[in-house]
């Protein structure tokens, strides 16, 4: 006899009219939520640790926007909170902090992360949790393309946009190059984007020679011997995906050595080196900067946005935003074109989580250079701008010239399909048509 | 075999010249921490923080030097201010507010202790000098480079790597050779090392002795990172991975052995140089390498003595 056929009758009918109460008003409290006193924003990022370069700046520009939306009153009329967990302790850290944020702390919406890595240990917990949760900065493929997140939304562009316009840009300006080395560090980003650069060089030139390929430890502050060994290979091309500390450290040893003058660089993440190396960055190599925001940008959407935000950045930090900052403006703004749909779409009322995710999907939002789109599968379509290194009066360091736009959705893997194996089918054509040059320089 | 040779025989030298370099830099740093092991038997996990602290003062002494019209040789004396700076206010603060407390302790709390003050010094280079690289190489680019033959080629390497790091840490070797075995200090510490009861028997002030040569370890530890600071552009974190590495070192050498400390940073930096040149991927792994295939046969370390344990 099973343990439901002797449960009594009554019992069960009690037990049922219970259940169904319980979730109706479940369903009652989810579909109509009380607005908040206050929208709780919880933001992983690095705090400490070499990547702090990067994620200090994403705090500090996230508390800048904060303000700034709180003295207009808010989004929907709520103030918002913030709470930052460092990312650097790791993921089992990072993970226990994502759910005491949502689950003790009530926070309505996370945003996560610089690394790859935290967050690919985020998305799963978005899944589970039912949260909105905005990644921000990480650039892994593996989000999208390796399953359907339906609360998780990537507010910028990703490593496939972001290796591939660099790329193109070299087959356009330096079509005939026939060798090159790779020194990246010894990590997922390092590891992933050499595997993309790859795949689609061999793709559109076949035959190029790959003299060395090397990942020094992550972290490393001396890169003499792999200097001293690129001096002696002369490869036409060198490639670095590296950021941060080892990034200037690998550009200023390679100018004191000369590698500059018998290698093209080709470095994708360069943008938030540039303030730091100043006068040293060499002119004439193709720099990236994980997107399209160039303090320089020569037709930006809205000008006196641009100009805004680095003025209110530099006045405040006293540094000029990098990257990361601009990433962040780009979350915060997907996070109040989102409420604002959602709101809309409820009639003035204040959304639920499932009803918030609908308004990220498929949003439009406008960035101070361009617009952002977030597709169905939860990725942004982010411009990328690339350009050669040149030196000016109006800025001590080095910005763009020459520079080309690739539209996001031009060099982005399509919804459903695996960058690796995208990358195989591109055509030599879409070297010349993806791009289209930007002003004058 | 000889073909082999034949053919990256100049590839050899290159990565012969690029190990010395490296090796000079490792082995002020775990010199530094092996003394501070040897007499204190306190495993300083803060050792890094040092070299990292060293590393950011003598850049930001660099920079107002130059700043103050300073030529950029006078680069070179910030260095050296920078170690003894570190040395002089962090060593005996540290000693006498911390380890001093830890002495004779379960060695689980002395590491607590230092990596406890590791993490503090970490935040503490945030909150001064922040998260964006900080560099100075004023004295780098005043000495240039030296173009070495290579075959119909030349490889330009900077004259700092080739004649100043390896310089400083021979003077370092030498020095430090015969401050241990030719001055009474030095004695002193030697037989505190050898064994603290019978020279605390003998009438020894352990207490000085201590607080002498953990300010002597973190100005070497300091000297290191001042040292490293023209060539690489300084950012949170660049103290743990010195402090791994050092472990290593001290680990191979042998309990408070310099001339170990020296040899094995040489087979360290030369070993990750070949494998940079042959085997990439090895690099990362070779100290660890090297470090168990020594402990292998001399699990005493290369230069240590075999103690026997009292009951």
């Amino acid at each position: 006899m099973t343990e439901a056929a002797i449960i009594p009758r009554r019992t069960a009918l009690l037990g049922a009219a219970a259940s169904g109460a319980l979730l109706f008003a479940g369903a009652g409290a989810e579909a109509q939520p009380q607005k908040p006193a206050e929208l709780k924003i919880g933001i992983t990022t690095f705090l400490s640790g070499p990547a702090s370069v990067f994620g200090v700046p994403g705090r500090q520009a996230a508390e800048m926007l904060a303000d700034d939306i709180n003295r207009q009153g808010g989004i929907g009329g709520v103030p918002l909170r913030l709470f930052f967990v460092d990312e650097a302790p790791g993921t089992d850290h990072l993970v226990g902090e994502f759910r005491r944020l949502v689950q003790s702390e009530g926070v309505q919406v996370m945003f996560a992360s610089i690394s790859s890595g935290s967050c690919l240990a985020c998305t799963p917990l978005s899944d589970e949790l039912r949260k909105t949760t905005v990644l921000w900065d990480c650039g892994t493929q593996r989000i999208f393309e390796e399953g359907n997140h339906p609360f998780a939304f990537r507010t910028q562009g990703y490593g496939t946009p972001e290796v591939l316009a660099p790329l193109l840009y070299l087959l356009r300006h330096r079509s005939d190059f026939r060798s090159l080395a790779v020194i990246n560090q010894d990590y997922a980003w390092g590891r992933d984007s050499w595997e993309l650069w790859k795949t689609a060089m061999d793709t559109l030139k076949p035959g190029v020679r790959v003299v060395a390929e090397l990942f020094p430890r992550f972290n490393s502050t001396d890169f003499s011997t792999e200097i001293t060994r690129l001096l002696a290979l002369r490869p036409d091309v060198i490639l670095s995906t590296s950021w941060g500390g080892e990034l200037v450290t690998l550009i200023r040893q390679a100018v004191e050595r000369r590698l500059f003058e018998r290698s093209l660089f080709v470095l994708p993440v360069a943008e938030a080196s540039l303030p730091q190396l100043g006068r040293t960055m060499p002119a004439g190599h193709i720099i990236g900067a994980r997107g399209d925001h160039w303090n320089n940008h020569p037709a930006p959407r809205d000008p006196a946005a641009l100009k805004r935000f680095v003025d209110e950045y530099r006045q405040r930090f006293n540094e000029y935003p990098i990257y990361p900052c601009h990433h962040m403006a780009q979350a915060f703004a997907a996070l109040q074109g989102a409420y604002a749909r959602a709101i809309q779409a409820k009639g003035g009322g204040w959304p639920n989580d499932q009803e918030l995710a609908a308004g990220f999907r498929g949003l439009t939002f406008p960035t101070p250079t361009a617009t952002i789109t977030i597709r169905e599968d939860g990725q942004g379509l982010e411009d990328q701008i690339v350009g050669l290194s040149a030196h000016g009066d109006q800025y001590p360091f080095a910005v763009p010239e020459k520079m080309i736009v690739y539209p996001g959705e031009r060099v982005s893997a399509p919804a459903g399909q695996k960058s690796v194996d995208w990358l195989r089918t591109l055509k030599p054509e879409i070297v010349q048509q993806a791009g289209r040059p930007l002003g004058a320089g | 075999m000889f073909g082999w040779f034949e053919e990256n025989g100049l590839l050899l030298g290159l990565a012969l010249l690029d190990g010395l370099a490296s090796a000079a830099l490792i082995f002020l740093v775990a010199v530094g921490l092996n003394l501070v092991f040897g007499v204190l038997r306190v495993l300083n996990v803060a050792h890094g923080s040092l070299y990292a602290i060293g590393a950011y003062v003598a850049a930001s002494l660099g920079i107002a030097f130059a700043s103050g019209g300073l030529p950029p040789w006078a680069s070179f004396a910030a260095l050296v201010v920078a170690a003894a700076l570190v040395g002089a206010v962090l060593g005996p603060a540290i000693e006498g507010l911390l380890l001093r407390r830890v002495y004779g302790q379960e060695q689980v709390l002395q590491l607590l202790v230092t990596f406890a003050l590791f993490m503090i010094l970490e935040d503490v280079q945030k909150l001064v000098w922040g998260v964006q690289p900080v560099h100075h190489d004023a004295g780098l680019r005043w000495l240039g480079t030296v173009d070495v033959p290579f075959g119909t080629d030349v490889i330009p390497f900077t004259a700092y790597q080739l004649f100043v790091l390896p310089g400083v840490a021979v003077l370092t070797l030498v020095g430090l050779a015969w401050f241990l075995r030719r001055t009474l200090t030095g004695r002193v510490i030697v037989a505190v090392t050898t064994d603290r009861e019978a020279a605390t028997a003998m009438g020894i002030d352990a207490r000085r002795v201590y607080l002498l040569t953990f300010t002597f370890g973190a100005a070497l530890a300091a000297l290191g990172g001042a040292l490293s600071s023209p060539t690489a552009a300084l950012v949170p974190g660049i103290g743990a991975q010195t402090i791994v590495l050092s472990f290593a070192v001290v680990a191979t050498a042998g309990l408070g052995q310099i001339e170990g400390a020296a040899l094995t940073a040489l087979l360290i930096g030369i070993g990750r140089s070949i494998a940079v040149y042959f085997e990439p991927e090895l690099e990362v792994v070779v100290p660890y390498l090297i470090m168990v295939a020594v402990l292998l046969v001399r699990p005493q370390g290369l230069f240590g003595v075999v103690e026997t344990r009292r009951v």
